[in-house]
């Protein structure tokens, strides 16, 4: 169990990197460049909310999971 | 062995009853804004100007996915150091005082920019009283219940979520109904904003006659008190790691299984299917018959446990989605449908348009089925010095479509909805029990709130908005391919914005699996 959980912690962190490319260039920055006010809400709360929730929180998990920290648990 | 479990069984049902009324009022406060959001949008964030429009994008956002994880850190501190009673209770009266208030805001036309301003600052007062409330409630109940009967217990509050929902669809219709539409337009629809003044009043005097949660009045008496929650709960390490651990094994696929079976299938029914003049009695029946099973699962998670339970509920839901969802799509399709052809209307007027005052044309095609269902088709073409206004190139075309639909495929799309609601029963009913067990009673209103409220506000609220740009981004694709002649490159568009709850979901079911624990059920830690 102790490997699965620091190859997961790996991919965690992998999928953080992931998935904050995706919501900067493939969601936000469109946004932002369209220029539409109805677009600059959601540009920046995937910029400045989801985006370090998910890298920070996320690779925050995995590397909690990387280095042994939930290995005591279940 | 604490005090609490020595309460008589009465004192119980009344923690439960006060609590309980209390949050599903919280809930139906919040959802009449949603439930009224094109009205509102009509009388305080005029179309056609630029800075009402971000103004009321932020209202719709801002207050449902940002300002609620705030609302959870502010009441939570609180709720951890003056206890869970007194901070529930400043949370009731905010949320109802700031519900009256956009009631009795005046609109656009009377006060200018002031009115919408006024309005997104008291829905931000809404979503700050929101992101405290559910922690405080679900912890007070947790905290009078005896291990054994914590899930049976606080899915009581787990109900009032989706009673709060049906409660606003039921005031809202009975609003309309007891008036012409006319006058619900001009001013019925700050009714059921008024309305809440009432319910707030009553569950005041409620909750004002209720004792201190018995476990946080021992901490509290031992002199335990948390000095600084927030640095406790999220600058300590070894509760930090559970903090994320509650987020990404179970609140986060809980939220997006949440927002689906509610809020994106009414959307489905209203806006793809469009079934828009009875989506909310469907929604009302799908809810009506679904809820019982929020306590079936609580009670059960008490049994065999709540962590398989909610893990059940996330899989079956990733699996079924698009089968469930294409299910309803074509029980409602009128291709697979016998037209009445001798029944079609087709019809074409010049009017004036209000707001442009300018002339529009309308094409109006009514169709009627043999199986009763009847289909018609509004297109209003906006004419420029007589010819149609072109934007970005194209002829500015607006086309509305709204069915109605027979009684039997009336009654399937109510069959599909509940199942939804049947999912997330089973991921919803245990999680309160779930949260309070998994953290120490001196910090538990802070670090419990958190994750619940990024996971349901951040993680489920923006579910319509990215499922929705995932539905247009494949539409765009077919567009393009069928324009260069190609084959389209996404089979069926209306289902692809079920990716992102199946995604995350998915990835919470991996998480929670290999991850979460769940043994341990006390609560006076």
């Amino acid at each position: 169990m102790s490997a699965l959980k620091k190859i997961l912690g790996l991919l965690c962190i992998g999928l953080a990197l992931f998935a904050g490319y995706y919501l900067y260039f493939d969601q936000a920055k469109p946004k932002f460049e369209s220029g539409k006010p109805e677009d600059m809400i959601p540009a920046i709360i995937y910029t400045f909310i989801l985006l370090p929730l998910i890298v920070g929180g996320l690779g925050c998990f995995g590397y909690y999971s990387l280095t042994g920290e939930y290995d005591e648990i279940a | 062995m604490s005090n609490y479990t020595e309460e008589p069984k009465s004192s119980l049902f009344t923690v439960i009853g006060a609590s309980s009324v209390g949050t599903m009022i919280e809930w139906y406060d919040f959802y009449i804004f949603g439930s009224l959001a094109s009205i509102i949008a009509t009388k305080f964030f005029p179309t056609g100007n630029a800075t009402a429009a971000f103004l009321s994008t932020l209202a719709t956002f801002a207050a449902g996915f940002v300002v609620r994880p705030f609302g959870a850190l502010f009441f939570g501190r609180l709720g951890d150091l003056i206890g869970r009673k007194y901070t529930f209770m400043v949370t009731l009266l905010l949320m109802g005082g700031a519900t009256f208030l956009i009631g009795c805001v005046p609109g656009y036309e009377q006060i200018g920019f002031m009115a919408p301003v006024l309005v997104l600052l008291l829905r931000l007062l809404q979503g700050l009283a929101l992101g405290g409330e559910y922690g405080g409630a679900a912890t007070y109940v947790a905290e009078h219940s005896p291990n054994e009967k914590r899930g049976y217990m606080t899915s009581w509050i787990q109900t009032t979520a989706t009673v709060g929902l049906f409660v606003s669809l039921i005031v809202i219709m009975i609003t309309k109904k007891s008036m012409d539409k006319a006058a619900f337009e001009e001013w019925g629809w700050r009714v059921p904003f008024w309305v809440s003044l009432i319910m707030v009043f009553v569950s005041y005097l409620i909750r004002k006659n209720m004792h201190e949660s018995p476990v946080f009045a021992k901490v509290k008496a031992e002199g335990k008190v948390s000095t600084n929650p927030l640095k406790e709960s999220f600058g300590n390490k070894y509760n930090f790691k559970f903090v994320l651990l509650a987020l990404f094994g179970a609140v986060m696929g809980q939220g997006v299984v949440w927002y689906t079976g509610q809020f994106y299938a009414m959307s489905f029914i209203e806006k793809v299917l469009n079934v828009s003049d009875q989506v909310g009695e469907i929604m009302m029946y799908a809810i009506l018959f679904a809820t019982p099973f929020f306590v079936f699962f609580g009670w059960l998670s008490d049994r065999i446990g709540r962590k398989w339970i909610m893990l059940c509920g996330m899989l079956i839901a990733i699996l079924s989605y698009r089968t469930i969802y294409d299910k309803m799509y074509h029980t409602v399709d009128v291709k697979a449908k016998t037209e009445l052809a001798e029944k079609t209307v087709k019809s074409a007027e010049l009017k004036e348009n209000a707001k442009t005052k300018g002339m529009d044309s309308i094409y109006t095609t009514s169709k009627e089925f043999s199986d009763g269902t009847t289909w018609k088709e509004v297109k209003t073409i906006t004419l420029e010095n007589g010819v149609a206004k072109i934007v970005d190139g194209k002829p500015k075309v607006d086309t509305k479509v709204t069915k109605v639909i027979n009684s039997g495929d009336f009654w399937t799309l109510v069959f599909w909805v509940f199942i939804q609601i049947v999912f997330v029963t089973m991921v919803y009913g245990p999680i309160a029990a779930f949260l309070v067990e998994m953290f120490p009673a001196k910090i538990r209103y802070t670090s419990m709130s958190l994750p619940y409220h990024i996971g349901n506000g951040i993680f489920g609220g923006l579910l319509p908005a990215i499922a929705t740009s995932l539905v247009t981004s494949a539409k765009k694709a077919n567009e393009v391919a069928e324009a260069a002649g190609l084959a389209k490159v996404v089979d069926k568009p209306y289902l692809e914005g079920l990716w992102y709850p199946i995604i995350i979901a998915g990835l919470c079911f991996v998480i929670g699996a290999i991850y979460l624990d769940g043994k341990d059920n006390r609560v006076d830690d």
